[in-house]
């Protein structure tokens, strides 16, 4: 099967699933379950989508597969963010209470830190892009350790609302923040795609981007930009489910079985779609809410891992 | 022409390379010799914008390296480092198709395609074009680079030891295809090597490195000498001449 037939078919299944997802026990509550419902689907979309798509450049950046951008600390700077917000101004306050508000104060820092991140790292010249991630692994328990300190100390109260947003969950998905999501994730993305032909190249490393002609420090700069924005997209919107892009990007990589990015992207971006309602059709109709997303995505793909090592290894 | 004016590099204040000055020639093979740590390869990087430079200034055909526009530089100068550990799973062809990219940006035009076939015809890989980088020997795997690198198109190539973990036959194939690319497509060739016969009996021109500076360049003839040698690598070395080439004896 070529390349774009398996495309097509990713795409059949992923609007099949979301076809199942919005009709199934639909009833006669038109009015009131299809918005939520039709909502509740794009939103998953959305998020997916971005997930993929940040994992496979910071993947192909960093020259590691095994890598997601929660490496770097992008998701527990999220929480610090939050909890900071709840430890100081309260959970009534605008700036939690606001959606739109919160989010552009969580999305503007995280892309602060990023850029941050990678001054520090480009002033001396030498340093790899190990450093940066050694960088970031502390950067990241720094975060928490200040983010649990805050919340021992929280009231009670308040903590309910910072536990809230600590887990990916698509059962409570911010509605309010879709509009600016989408128009994010729109710009972000038409920025992007003029690097997109560079993350070929970058694929095979450094010296050899630089070799082909690649401005190497511009390019991964602008890309870990790109990558900070859609990390706090997704996480904004239902939480951090950075796990699920190493799982999905794998996948596609296995499935597609190709190193072009332009069909990579694609392939992993409906793979995520397809795993997060599929996911979350499980999550609703099999175990009617006993479980989280995140445990299903999990048990599924550490299945699909260990049929890969006993199959590789034979 | 490549022009290296005083150039310095350090690393955490100790210098790797110390005020380097050389010339390399248009069309001929030079090659860079000495010790381990003379700095050899440093410079080749440097020259090639891997690594940047602390000080001094390397013009290439008269432009300085760094005001030039990496794509355009892309098309000029070319470089192969010794390791080259890709992650992605390629075929020779794919491989070669990327020397492409300065000039297609990815996009293959059919232009594109006949260098990156001539490619591979050069380094005699047809059979091998659909293959596994991953699946190849050594010594294929250091010829599909090659190719990679000739269907880039540049005048200058540049290579880091590309005999490193080759046999003797491949040696003299790669060593041999340096020759043609700079006697039948006028390349000019610079390599870094530590085989000091092969660069006694391929190449136009010898820059012996030490400690981070240049102890002397020249012709073959000028540096393949026990005085020069001995000098450089401190140790004694015979020079016997045999069918009119200079063969270094140094195994005592």
């Amino acid at each position: 099967m070529s390349n774009k037939n398996k495309l097509v078919v990713l795409a059949v299944v992923s609007l099949l699933l979301a076809g199942a997802f919005i009709f199934i026990d639909l009833g006669n509550n038109w009015d009131y379950a299809l918005p939520r419902r039709l909502k509740k689907v794009y939103a998953i979309i959305l998020t997916g989508g971005v997930i993929a798509y940040a994992t496979i450049i910071f993947q192909t950046i960093t020259n590691n597969r095994i890598l997601t951008p929660s490496i770097i600390g992008l998701d527990s700077l999220y929480l610090l963010i939050q909890t900071f917000l709840i430890f100081v101004f309260g959970s009534m306050s605008f700036t939690i209470a606001n959606e739109n508000i919160n989010f552009l104060i969580s999305v503007g820092l995280m892309v602060v830190f990023a850029g941050l991140l990678y001054k520090l790292l480009f002033r001396g010249n030498g340093q790899n892009i190990y450093f940066l991630l050694l960088v970031g692994i502390i950067f990241g328990t720094f975060f928490r350790s200040i983010t649990e300190f805050m919340q021992v100390l929280i009231d009670p109260n308040e903590f309910m609302v910072v536990q809230d947003r600590m887990f990916a969950s698509f059962n409570n998905v911010k509605t309010d923040l879709l509009v600016i999501a989408t128009i994010a994730v729109i710009l972000v993305t038409l920025y992007s795609l003029r690097f997109i032909k560079y993350l070929d190249v970058l694929s095979l490393g450094k010296d050899q981007a630089v070799n082909l002609g690649i401005d190497y420090d511009y390019v991964v700069k602008r890309l870990l930009i790109v990558i900070a924005i859609f990390v706090s997209i997704s996480t904004a919107l239902v939480g951090p489910i950075t796990f699920l892009g190493l799982l999905v990007v794998n996948v596609a990589y296995q499935f597609l079985n190709t190193y072009k990015h332009s069909y990579l992207i694609i392939g992993s971006v409906f793979i995520s779609i397809i795993a997060l309602i599929g996911g979350q059709l499980i999550v609703e109709r099999v175990f009617t809410f006993n479980t989280t997303l995140s445990v299903i995505v999990n048990f599924i793909g550490g299945v699909y891992f260990i049929y890969l090592l006993l199959k590789e290894s034979k | 022409m490549v022009d290296v004016k005083h150039v310095s590099k350090g690393y955490n204040k100790k210098n790797v390379i110390n005020d380097v000055s050389v010339k390399i020639a248009k069309g001929k093979i030079t090659s860079f010799i000495g010790p381990n740590g003379a700095g050899k390869s440093t410079l080749l990087s440097m020259i090639s914008r891997l690594i940047a430079k602390d000080e001094g200034e390397i013009y290439i055909d008269g432009m300085d390296l760094t005001r030039c526009k990496n794509n355009d530089l892309a098309k000029k100068i070319s470089i192969l480092k010794q390791s080259n550990n890709i992650n992605v799973r390629l075929t020779v062809k794919e491989l070669v198709s990327f020397g492409r990219f300065p000039y297609s940006q990815g996009r293959l035009t059919k232009e594109d395609r006949q260098f990156v076939n001539e490619a591979i015809r050069y380094m005699e890989l047809e059979e091998f074009e659909d293959r596994y980088i991953d699946q190849l020997s050594g010594g294929q795997r250091q010829r599909a680079y090659i190719a990679m690198v000739i269907a880039q198109d540049t005048e200058y190539v540049l290579l880091d030891e590309p005999l490193n973990n080759l046999d003797m036959k491949h040696s003299v194939q790669i060593m041999k295809t340096l020759r043609k690319l700079t006697d039948e497509l006028g390349k000019t060739v610079v390599i870094v090597i530590h085989d000091i016969n092969f660069a006694s009996c391929y190449s136009d021109y010898i820059v012996a490195m030490k400690d981070g500076r240049v102890i002397k360049e020249g012709t073959t003839d000028e540096i393949i000498t026990p005085s020069v040698l001995n000098q450089v690598y401190d140790m004694n070395f015979k020079i016997e001449e045999i069918d009119r080439e200079k063969i270094c004896v140094f195994y005592s």
